[in-house]
């Protein structure tokens, strides 16, 4: 047996393909991430008072606190589900860097929340009345940029969580600070772009989203093995 | 878990660290530095023509705020100083001024909306980018002493808060961007009513960098004191393992 193992991108794609088909077979957390997000959108719908902002102009605001939470549902089982039976343990022992792991889990995380986003959105566009257009494959394309920095740091704050005694309850409190800076231009920039306004009035905002993807993809790749039992 | 012992014979004092005194000279010159400061802001230093007595907030707000970034940047360097050397003493020191940074970190935000209300006439101002800044970086350092409250390993939870030290001062430049671009759109001209600090009359400014000098003295006195409970803390579980 000389098998030599995988490298880093091929080992993060076999963890990721792991995490996807746990998922598969299950989809207790896809269905339950997906419930809770189109429930939440009709809930956010009776929050305002219709008469006085009409639903197309609170969808940007809804959308974003929506992915949020239903996000902050699926990273919570990014590293759970390692800790049943200790799975962690036969991660650790696998020969691939923990870089790899990392970077597992996160393409992992990303291909879950866009596969509920892929439902949030038509859900959103079906509740809130939205115009049928190119302008939602922007927001598409403002989604999948802000998607790649929450699941950036997502993924390193739940392995941080599972190690702690109230997990639950510390992914949010840890989370969500480091979501603003995402969250509040992804909000601008769709904005613009489902109003129709011109690319050139969301790029400033867009640029905030992908300096902030770089630096936290690089800076939690190289964090994460500190987050790790030794 | 051998290390805290060795880190009591090592710092650098002639006395173990039970012997020495939680609150020393540094904590009682900070306190009678601050009781001379507000002496001479309340007494010796005119009221301010347009705030009247209300600008005087400021010798509190102003050098807490001050107090506030030297502590939560110590924070930030102790851990990069921890993941790179691994040495618990940088670890307590990230603790003592995060915990000290958020004692600041509050006063800042009280005393902003306070002063807020009589001036602005609003008690929270999104386009203040100072205030909502302190804002995001309490909820930063919150989170980091929970955290530390959380990992009961001792190894593990320095190496979780040196990661989340290093991250969150990663994150404060970015927020600071994106509330800048959300005011900027919203706000063209901040109307923010503030004395320009050069044009300060002599008086004030003196109390003003008095009051500057003692809080950094206090905050470094804060620090000493808490980074002391720590050493006390780790020995006294050291003794029951």
């Amino acid at each position: 047996m000389t098998a030599r193992p995988p490298g880093t991108v091929a080992a993060a794609w076999l963890i990721a393909r792991k995490d996807l088909a746990i998922e598969f077979r299950t989809r207790t957390a896809f269905l339950s991430s997906l419930v809770f997000a189109v429930l939440a959108l009709c809930i956010l719908y009776f929050a305002w008072d219709e008469s006085i902002i009409a639903p197309a102009d609170r969808a940007p605001g809804v959308l974003w606190v929506v992915v949020t939470f239903s996000g902050l549902l699926g990273l919570q089982r990014s590293f759970s589900i390692e800790e049943h039976d200790r799975g962690i343990d036969a991660l650790l022992v696998a020969p691939t860097s923990r870089e790899a792991i990392y970077l597992g889990k996160a393409i992992g995380n990303l291909l879950f929340l866009c596969a509920v986003q892929a439902v949030t959105l038509p859900a959103l566009v079906l509740f809130y009345n939205l115009p049928v257009g190119p302008s939602l494959l922007g927001v598409a394309a403002v989604m999948l940029l802000a998607t790649i920095g929450i699941v950036a740091v997502g993924t390193l704050f739940s392995a941080m969580a599972v190690n702690t005694r109230m997990a639950e309850l510390l992914l949010p409190m840890l989370s969500l600070p480091f979501f603003v800076p995402v969250l509040l231009n992804a909000a601008q920039a769709t904005t613009r772009v489902l109003a129709g306004r011109p690319a050139a009035e969301a790029w400033p905002w867009l640029r905030i989203i992908i300096a902030f993807d770089i630096v936290f993809v690089v800076a939690c790749t190289m964090a994460f093995p500190y987050t790790l039992e030794e | 878990m051998t290390a805290a012992p060795t880190v009591a014979r090592s710092s650098a004092s002639s006395r173990p660290a039970l012997q020495r005194p939680i609150f020393d000279w540094l904590f009682v010159l900070a306190a009678l530095g601050v009781v001379a400061i507000y002496v001479r802001a309340i007494y010796y230093t005119p009221i301010e023509a347009t705030q009247g007595a209300a600008q005087k907030i400021y010798y509190l707000h102003v050098p807490a705020a001050l107090a506030a970034y030297i502590a939560v940047s110590l924070t930030a360097l102790t851990s990069i100083v921890y993941l790179w050397l691994h040495d618990e003493r940088a670890d307590r020191l990230a603790e003592a001024s995060a915990e000290v940074g958020l004692v600041f970190l509050t006063v800042v935000l009280t005393t902003g909306p306070l002063w807020g209300h009589k001036i602005w006439g609003a008690w929270w101002a999104w386009w203040d980018m100072r205030l909502t800044l302190t804002l995001f970086l309490w909820f930063v350092v919150a989170a980091y002493l929970v955290v530390r409250g959380a990992v009961e390993d001792a190894a593990m939870r320095a190496r979780f808060s040196a990661v989340l030290g290093i991250l969150g001062a990663l994150l404060i430049p970015f927020i600071h961007l994106s509330v800048y671009l959300f005011q900027a759109r919203l706000h063209p001209m901040p109307i923010v009513l503030k004395p320009s600090e050069p044009s300060l009359p002599p008086q004030m400014l003196t109390t003003f960098l008095l009051a500057f000098l003692v809080f950094a003295v206090l905050c470094l006195a804060f620090i000493r004191v808490r980074y002391r409970v720590g050493v006390l803390r780790d020995l006294a579980a050291e003794t029951i393992t």
